[in-house]
């Protein structure tokens, strides 16, 4: 169950660790050399499979399974797609391993798309790392270089080149569809699924996509093994045959209100709060959370009584947030007002929705729009119940949304008012002494008959 | 489509975008980073660039114009200054001082975000996330981190010179 060094971390801090001869020291590309000298590409599907790994992206999809959802027999082409676009709010840890380790990162690619049999792969890169981007190429060359990219890489007749895809910074990228079309040069509106991308991908060809973090796993579920990767974190709940448990390192970033921030590795499974205590040095200025966004901000906000909940893919869901997402935990202390968060996280989303889905685009905008009057002092109380059913209402969990942007905005807007009603409610009443009770609608603009 | 008189595009950059070609099977993929290999170099991209890039692309200027347009991230009337400086307002950073931060710096420059200085130097604009928490509140000047801003150490940052890799 526990972890008792760093694994993926285990670069950090070691002089030229980002190199080619530091990685091969530390036992780096030794399992790529054993697996292509005599296993198939079958082999390593079924010992991602029998690892238990999750996807570490945000959705947690089993990675294996995820795999053999690609047509068989296949005449290719079949591209991989590297999601490392990391845009959700809190969230740092795939920037880290391309900065500090990226030739585990580049093995797990070569891993996977032996088993998966892409030729190509892409990593789609934020704009705003480019730092990843000259180590990530660095890291390219001097694998070329070495022998592990390229056609008939060690004779085995398996080709694999990998290219480096710059963003623009738009946080809908990292929706594997948006990326998708990002990719094909237009503009990154996420996609209809089904056809799921293993289906119909990128160039219209069977595509897998998954995150940094989930590659630096499979180089490590190969260098160790798989009994080694299960004997970390949660196992599956016996009770529920359709649990495929928590398995594994995770990395978690935490910032915010802590005294340490950084990236922390752990057994999936820790709590919060040991997060915060042991690793983080604890709240800032000795001061206490008030809440404590669990997986990036569009999983919603754990309040101080909740911080036992253990991270696991199951655990924020058992106190109303949307899921374990990326492991950013922010820590939100005593002296922030729960209206500067929520006006934060809808202006976020504000801005990062595609537009192409009305209640989305609509839902996001005036949610931004309405917490802007609460704290320009003209809210009521009103106001709240009308978030909360746009909050219900918008995404794909409620059906009507084509993508998860939607039910990410809608948490935290859910979570605060459910969870801090009494300060919402204070506050507006407060700010708004003669108008708090007004339930009328807000009196329309002029030009709302222009439309 | 009669070419432009004066070509925006320069032999470099067309021969940059062209070697990119080999890795996609298709042009239209090539759209992003030729928006970038061109911005790297004019800091704009201006609608004149749009055409001549569809036109090496095989594409029309408006499938062009819809992916630039798309994102926010390419300035097509002036160029952006020297210095692009993003300053983090999501909630990590927002937590840490970022809103004070973007406050203070644009007023110490007498400009207003997405604003550049009247020398051109520097522009400065509200940025999400940039991932790089741990720094909060922090700001993405060109190539460099500059983390655990004050408004001022972030002035002092922002008034040096800062070359560009990418
Ligand atoms: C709005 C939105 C943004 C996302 N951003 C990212 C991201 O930045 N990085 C990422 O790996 N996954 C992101 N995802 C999840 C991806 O769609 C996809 O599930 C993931 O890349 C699959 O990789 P994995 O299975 O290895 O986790 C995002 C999803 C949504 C709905
Ligand atoms: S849910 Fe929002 S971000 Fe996702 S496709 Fe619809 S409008 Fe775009
Ligand atoms: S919130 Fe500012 S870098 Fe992440």
């Amino acid at each position: 169950m526990e972890l008792n060094e760093p694994v993926l971390l285990e670069a950090v801090g070691v002089p030229d660790g980002h190199t080619l001869a530091s990685y091969r020291a530390r036992g780096g590309y030794a399992p790529l050399e054993q697996t292509l000298a005599g296993k198939q590409p079958g082999d390593v599907v079924e010992m991602v499979k029998a690892s238990g790994l999750r996807g570490r992206g945000g959705a947690g999809f089993p990675t294996g399974l995820k795999w053999t959802f690609l047509p068989k027999d296949h005449p290719g082409p079949i591209y991989l797609c590297i999601n490392a676009d990391e845009s959700e709010p809190g969230t740092f840890n795939n920037r880290i391993l391309m900065e500090d380790d990226p030739h585990q990162v580049i093995e797990g690619i070569i891993l996977s798309s032996y088993a998966t049999r892409a030729s190509t792969a892409y990593i789609y890169l934020r704009y705003e790392y480019p730092r990843s981007w000259h180590r990530l190429q660095g890291a390219i060359d001097e694998a070329s270089a070495a022998g592990y990219l390229g056609r008939n890489i060690r004779g085995t007749g398996f080709s694999l080149d990998i290219h480096l895809h710059r963003g623009a910074a738009a946080y809908i990228c990292g929706e594997e569809t948006g990326l998708i079309e990002s990719l094909e040069g237009k503009r990154a509106w996420p996609r209809i699924k089904p056809p799921f991308p293993a289906i119909e991908g990128l160039f219209r060809k069977p595509t897998v996509v998954n995150n940094i973090e989930t590659m630096a796993c499979v180089a490590q579920i190969a260098r160790r093994g798989v009994d080694w990767f299960r004997s970390i974190g949660v196992p599956s709940d016996p009770a529920n045959p359709r649990d495929p448990g928590s398995y594994g390192p995770k990395l978690y970033c935490l910032s915010g209100h802590v005294e340490r921030p950084g990236c922390y590795e752990a057994a999936l499974g820790i709590t919060a709060r040991q997060l915060i205590d042991q690793y983080g040095g604890g709240v800032w200025k000795g001061r206490r959370a008030k809440a404590v966004i669990p997986g990036g901000i569009s999983m919603g906000l754990m309040t101080e009584s909740e911080l036992d909940t253990p991270l696991d893919f199951a655990g924020p869901g058992k106190v109303g947030c949307l899921g374990l997402g990326t492991a950013a935990v922010v820590v939100i202390d005593e002296t922030v007002s729960i209206v500067d968060f929520l006006h934060n996280s809808c202006r976020f989303f504000a801005h990062e929705s595609c537009g192409q889905c009305t209640p989305c685009r609509e839902g996001t905008s005036w949610s931004l729009r309405i917490m802007e009057r609460i704290r320009a002092g003209q809210g009521r109380l009103v106001d709240l119940d009308l978030l909360l059913e746009m909050g219900n209402t918008m995404g794909m969990m409620p059906g009507s949304t084509i993508c998860g942007l939607a039910d990410g905005a809608a948490w935290p807007m859910k979570n605060a008012i459910r969870k801090f009603r009494g300060e919402f409610e204070d506050y507006i009443r407060r700010t708004n002494p003669t108008g708090w009770m007004v339930t009328d609608p807000v009196p329309a603009l002029a030009i709302v008959g222009a439309h | 489509m009669t070419a432009p008189a004066r070509p925006i595009l320069t032999a470099e950059m067309v021969a940059r975008i062209e070697a990119l070609a080999p890795r996609y099977p298709n042009r239209r993929a090539l759209t992003l980073p030729a928006l970038h290999i061109v911005n790297a170099e004019l800091r704009h991209v201006p609608l004149g660039a749009v055409v001549e890039i569809a036109a090496l692309l095989n594409l029309a200027p408006a499938e062009v114009q819809d992916t630039l347009s798309f994102y926010e991230f390419f300035h097509q009337d002036q160029p952006h200054g020297k210095v692009r400086a993003f300053v983090c307002r999501s909630i990590s950073c927002a937590l840490r001082g970022g809103d004070e931060l973007l406050q203070r710096v644009c007023s110490s420059y007498g400009i207003r975000p997405y604003g550049t200085t009247p020398d051109g130097e520097l522009t400065i604009e509200p940025a999400e996330c940039l991932g790089a928490c741990d720094f909060a509140p922090c700001i993405l000047a060109n190539d460099d981190l500059l983390e655990n801003m004050t408004p001022e150490t972030a002035v002092a940052e922002l008034s040096k010179p800062r070359a560009r890799a990418t």
